[in-house]
């Protein structure tokens, strides 16, 4: 799957890694990131 | 999934359709990546949120994943992951999206 170009929703989680990070990953890949949400357990 | 969550993926796919659309995840156990795999592909295995019966068949990976590490910039990985990669189990959530995907 290559992400160059894909519209990336990034799922983070308050106890795993945050959506944000997710998010700065996913553009380095060259993907748009269209949402950022960290989920949080509790 | 929390049912929150369900909704924006909804209306997200209602809004702009399935195509180029990738789901990344950041949970730090199995079962969570295993249910939230399941919901954005298959529906809401617990059917009580929005995505209960529906099948949006999006593609689905986890940030730890090789798949998307080689395809990111190594320096913005280890500042955004790098810390998480050393103190999460890692296998564990590797093998809980091989598990979702059916691959073991």
């Amino acid at each position: 799957m290559e992400l160059r170009g894909k519209k990336v929703i990034a799922l983070g989680e308050r106890d795993g890694v945050p959506g944000e990070a997710i998010a700065e990953v996913a553009r380095s890949a060259g993907a748009e990131v269209i949402e950022v949400r960290t989920e949080c357990f509790v | 999934m929390d049912p929150e969550n369900q909704a924006l993926i909804k209306r997200i796919v209602d809004e702009q359709g399935t195509d180029d659309m990738v789901v990344l995840l950041g949970a730090a156990d199995a079962e969570a990546v295993e249910v939230a795999a399941e919901t954005v592909r298959d529906g809401d295995p617990a059917y009580v949120g929005p995505l209960a019966g529906v099948q949006l068949g999006l593609p689905v990976f986890h940030v730890f994943e090789d798949e998307v590490k080689e395809q990111s910039d190594a320096a913005v990985y280890e500042q955004q992951v790098g810390f998480f990669e050393m103190t999460l189990d890692t296998n564990e959530v590797k093998e809980g999206m091989k598990r979702a995907r059916g691959e073991s």
